[in-house]
């Protein structure tokens, strides 16, 4: 998978969490990811279409998606609730959005579709794409989150 | 914050996320506005303008069942709802879905993310614009 197809979705999910939730989000290294299963407890996936075809995901552990609702509608969430599976499709929504954006300035149009949520213990993700899943590790201060893309070559 | 705007006038939200209407929400109450209705895609938006007085809406692109635009294009073509201010907070800010959202008569434009100074800046431009 070429880097200029990950990249702007890096950007993207660190400009939203800080523009959004005031939070500094720090990538680790990459990983090619073998399975279904999600690295966290709620998790959104979006699909994309296009100039390739795939698809974004991303899962947040319960501390750190708290936290990021919690910044984002100044409320106090204990736990994963309706609001909180509400806000992480919302923030896939951005996130894909903005990085739509950055490769349409490259020449790559993509459509996206509405995000679907999922959550609980063992839960899976499965992209849209027979292609490489590279997942990419953030930490922040309450916690981590993975975002993985997906595209068919 | 506020200052000489008419903050007992009533706004419609539109958007499919519960997040982003109460994010809009929150912006909308710090400007002093109380009076802040709700719906969840553009036909629920129609259906709310058909029974309330609305005097601005704030409304998502990319929405299930009529999107922003859509809904933009219903509201320009009602005798009743024509004149009506709208502003469009969306993940869209491609150059072709701005003048799109412009030809069909959209107020003003807000791209995603934004922070809530943003938002107050760009509401503030349209009841500036619109007099409210």
């Amino acid at each position: 998978m070429d880097v200029k197809y990950i990249n702007p979705f890096l950007n993207a999910t660190v400009e939203v969490l800080k523009t959004m939730a005031f939070m500094e989000a720090r990538a680790g290294k990459p990983y090619l990811k073998t399975n279904h299963s999600a690295p966290g407890d709620v998790s959104a996936i979006i699909g994309i279409t296009g100039h390739i075809n795939g698809s974004l995901s991303l899962t947040f552990s319960s501390s750190c998606i708290i936290k990021i609702v919690d910044n984002m509608l100044g409320e106090n969430f204990q736990e994963i609730n309706d609001d909180i599976k509400d806000a992480v499709g919302e923030l896939t929504n951005m996130i894909s959005g903005v990085a739509r954006r950055r490769l349409s300035e490259i020449g790559f149009c993509f459509k996206i579709a509405i995000p679907t949520v999922v959550s609980g213990p063992g839960h899976q993700i499965k992209h849209m794409s027979k292609g490489p899943t590279i997942a990419i590790p953030f930490d922040t201060t309450a916690g981590s989150f993975t975002v993985e893309i997906n595209f068919s070559r | 914050m506020s200052g000489s705007l008419d903050v007992k006038k009533k706004v419609l939200v539109v958007d499919d996320f519960s997040t982003m209407r109460k994010i809009v929400r929150n912006v909308l109450k710090q400007l002093g506005f109380e009076d802040i209705v709700e719906a969840d895609n553009g036909a629920n938006a129609l259906a709310v303008l058909r029974n309330e007085k609305i005097d601005l809406v704030v409304t998502d692109w990319n929405m299930p069942q009529m999107d922003g635009l859509e809904l933009l294009e219903n509201i320009r073509a009602n005798d009743m709802t024509k004149n009506l201010p709208v502003l469009m907070v969306t993940a869209e800010g491609m150059k072709e879905s701005v003048i799109a959202a412009v030809k069909a008569g959209v107020d003003n434009y807000v791209v995603k993310p934004f922070t809530a100074e943003t938002l107050s800046e760009k509401l503030e431009q349209v009841f500036k614009k619109r007099g409210i």
